[in-house]
């Protein structure tokens, strides 16, 4: 990636004054600097040895408090796990004190094999997602010149499969008045002829956020390489009210009963985010609603809206203009105060487009109400895919790790793998989200594993290469263990005050849990990123689950955000504890109970990568054994093909 | 009267400042910059971010003259350069493209600056690093442009 220097903006050269300073004295007397020079460079050796002999510091608890952290969690928590009577259980020790440098091995691993993303450079939300004339159709928010974000055009990759990608050539830039500070996010719709507009956010010369119409320029090419601006735009401004910076985003549009087409378009009016409504005929000229489609108050800027219908009883997809007894309505929204997106399940009033949740407790953008994804995942949109009946789910999978390390390795940002979405038919409450199952193509070899688990064990799990697997599991907790911490008295309920985030992590042991797999290991455990299941006992003596992912040791580097990442999963009756983990290089996803709750994390390890990455299953409960039943497969790589006219010209064709 | 003393009571300095974690720091860099007085939050922002690109300057320069002189510490001293290029290069740059349209990715380069500074202190051994007060200051001034930054949102 050294060539990545080129692409940025300004020069940010390792090359430096430092080095010219070094260069103008290296060149007189070099014998006698030579020698001395390297009496130093041995005697800072010493000195650097000395200092990095990690493994005989002292086991002190080591908080060093960060003046940056407070909010951004980037506080290095420097301690010593929970001590566990069991050898295998490894105390983390002191962390390292000096900043990792990073180095070109280390930081190319941190590409995936199987995930969406350019070759090279930012990204950041998707784009119009579509099925069109045999190919699935992904744009994004791209900077063609830098890996931080800026300069944004329209990114554009086809596929057959949503999993191997051909990039192709940018699709819309910022040569328009109305978009010269940025195409920004965007919707697709498909008219009743088959044939499709996009509804996209321009940021003006003047950087006011505008909606813009734009459409292929040749319906009969099934790449859809060029796109045509509608003459007239934009086609929406700022309403009355609304400030030229809180308007952008524009869902793909649905049909009314009167047969007019209807989208929404997020905003704020102080700190309630709403969503406004307009009608359209032609998508030149629209009607906007007095009424909103919903608001909730001190949720602030809505970005990303997205609303769609989801089947009460069937586990298909629906195409956005369904409605009908049978159907409940998602609204969704990112949420620009917190990066979190949030989504309530509901019910649309297509009379005057308004919208309430089912659950007003936990209505869309506060803080307890419901998640696609508790790590790292923003600006998600949903497409109904017409070639299979399925809704589908593409989000913004941002890097964790510093702006440095993203410009040395010359690229920033991932895309989930996109995940099937449809209504949980046996809670009514939630979605329930899956990876789409053409994922399964990139399975290779694969073992199975049946093993009891004792508490405070970790066990390796043998599998060759360790940076790209697909990982099916079922947990269940000994019943004699069970019967025994729910009848024990002195075992004390904390389901109430549990939290992934705040109750210490992976190490901290439970009665009954917390168990799953150490993900990116490194032999000795000292990097490492479990993915786990914690059940807690609650006063009603019920047990409640929790699903959770501690990056907190993913990595030595100092430069990253490592959280601990997670949530409560419903578990009904009779239920198995399953989860589900995909590992790609520096994203791991985690899925549990067939996606009831699913976390994404970024993690950048220095050690445990390339041959020196392995599995682990662990088991960290106090007392409670756990038999864990498992499959995982090795991941092929799905060769997502760079732009170039020849493979363009033989797919065209195809 | 207030005006005479330079010191215009609950104008939009005081006010936004009033709503930072350091309401000295930020009046002082703000009302040394004569924009201040009739800037907007974005303008504010902007003021900051300008101070950020100064210091981090003025810390490069500290950088390449240590070097010279201190030998045991050329290591961490490159990887502050490092560190420090990124803040004027990167996120300053970022910060002012992105204050004006979309904000989010502003707040995005000022945290990051701050752990850049942090990330270049921290690599000294404990108690030698001749940086200390120029990150610490870094770090202070990235937390209050970012919270006028998330007045933005």
């Amino acid at each position: 990636m050294a060539s990545s220097d080129a692409l940025l903006p300004i020069s940010a050269r390792e090359e430096s004054d430092l080095n010219e300073e070094t260069h103008r004295r290296r060149r007189p007397v070099k014998g006698l600097l030579a020698v001395s020079l390297g009496l130093l460079f041995i005697a800072f050796y010493v000195v650097l040895v000395a200092t990095h002999d990690g493994s005989n510091r002292s086991n002190d608890v080591k908080i060093e408090s960060d003046e940056t952290a407070t909010t951004t969690s980037r506080a290095r928590l420097a301690g010593v796990s929970e001590k566990s009577n069991d050898k295998l259980w490894k105390l983390s020790g002191e962390r390292n004190t000096v900043s990792f440098a990073w180095n070109n091995s280390v930081l190319s691993w941190q590409r995936t094999a199987f995930h969406f993303q350019p070759e090279q450079n930012w990204m950041n939300d998707p784009n119009g997602p579509l099925f069109y004339k045999g190919w699935y159709h992904f744009f994004y928010q791209y900077n063609p010149n830098a890996a931080v974000w800026g300069d944004i055009v329209w990114g554009h990759a086809v596929s057959k499969d949503l999993i191997h990608w051909v990039h192709l050539p940018i699709a819309m830039v910022a040569d328009q008045w109305y978009d010269a500070n940025g195409v920004w996010t965007g919707s697709a719709t498909f008219l009743d002829d088959g044939s499709l507009v996009m509804l996209y956010t321009g940021s003006t010369d003047k950087f006011v956020q505008v909606q813009n119409l734009a459409y292929p320029e040749d319906l009969n090419d099934p790449l859809l390489l060029k796109w045509v601006k509608y003459s007239g735009n934009p086609v929406l401004v700022p309403p009355p009210g609304i400030l030229p910076k809180d308007f952008r985003d524009p869902t793909t549009a649905w049909k009314t009963s009167t047969g007019k087409w209807r989208i929404t378009i997020g905003s704020k009016i102080n700190k309630t985010g709403i969503s406004l409504v307009y009608d359209t005929t032609d998508f030149k000229t629209y009607e906007k609603h007095d009424t909103l489609l919903h608001q909730v108050p001190n949720t602030g800027m809505w970005e990303c809206v997205d609303f769609y219908p989801v089947s009460k009883t069937a586990v298909n997809g629906l195409d956005t203009s369904v409605n009908g007894p049978n159907v409940k309505h998602i609204v969704k929204a990112s949420m620009d105060d917190t990066r979190f997106d949030h989504y309530a399940v509901g019910t649309y009033f297509d009379s005057n487009g308004t919208w309430i949740p089912d659950d007003p407790s936990i209505d869309v953008g506060m803080s307890a109400s419901l998640r696609y994804d508790y790590g790292k995942f923003y600006a998600s949109k949903t497409f109904y895919d017409q070639n299979k009946g399925r809704r589908i789910l593409w989000s913004w999978i941002g890097e964790s790790d510093s702006e440095a390390a993203d410009v040395q390795k010359g690229w920033s940002s991932l895309q989930g793998i996109p995940r099937t979405v449809v209504l949980d038919t046996k809670t009514g409450k939630n979605l329930v989200q899956w990876p789409v199952e053409e994922i399964e193509s990139l399975r290779l070899s694969s073992k199975q594993f049946n093993m009891e688990v004792g508490p405070g064990s970790v066990v390796p799990v043998d599998v060759d290469s360790a940076a790209q697997l697909d990982i099916e599991a079922e947990f269940e907790i000994k019943k004699e263990s069970l019967d025994k911490i729910l009848g024990d008295a002195s075992v004390v309920a904390e389901a109430e005050e549990f939290s992934c985030q705040k109750s210490g992590g992976a190490s901290v042991r439970g009665a009954l849990g917390p168990f799953g797999f150490s993900v990116l290991a490194d032999k000795s455990l000292s990097e490492k990123t479990p993915v786990y299941f914690y059940v807690a006992k609650g006063k009603d003596s019920k047990l409640k689950t929790f699903f959770c992912t501690d990056t907190s040791r993913s990595t030595f580097a100092n430069d990253v955000v490592k959280p601990i990442y997670g949530s409560s999963v419903p578990v009904l009756k009779g239920e198995k504890l399953t989860m589900r983990i995909l590992v790609d290089h520096s994203i791991v996803e985690g899925f549990a109970q067939g996606g009831r709750t699913c976390i994404t994390s970024r993690v950048y390890p220095t050690k445990a990568i390339y041959g020196a990455a392995k599995l682990f299953v662990f088991n960290n409960a106090i007392d409670a054994t756990v038999t864990a039943s498992f499959k995982v497969w090795q991941m092929n790589s799905a060769f997502i093909h760079p732009y170039s006219e020849e493979v363009v010209r033989a797919i065209s064709s195809a | 009267m207030a005006t005479i003393m330079g010191v215009a009571m609950g104008d939009i300095v005081d006010k936004t400042c009033k709503q930072t974690p350091d309401y000295t720091l930020c009046v002082t860099l703000l009302r040394s910059d004569p924009r201040s007085s009739s800037a907007d939050t974005v303008g504010l922002g902007l003021i900051l971010v300008d101070k950020i690109k100064e210091l981090g300057y003025e810390t490069l320069g500290q950088i390449v003259m240590l070097y010279k002189n201190k030998l045991m510490l050329r290591r961490p001293l490159h990887e502050c350069n490092l560190r420090y290029k990124t803040i004027v290069d990167v996120d300053v740059h970022t910060a002012i493209i992105a204050i004006k349209g979309n904000p989010k990715f502003a707040e995005g380069a000022i945290v990051d600056a701050g752990v850049e500074a942090s990330v270049c202190e921290g690599g000294f051994p404990k108690g030698q690093s001749p940086l200390t007060s120029l990150t610490q200051n870094m770090i202070k001034i990235c937390d209050v442009t970012r919270a006028i930054v998330r007045m933005l949102l």
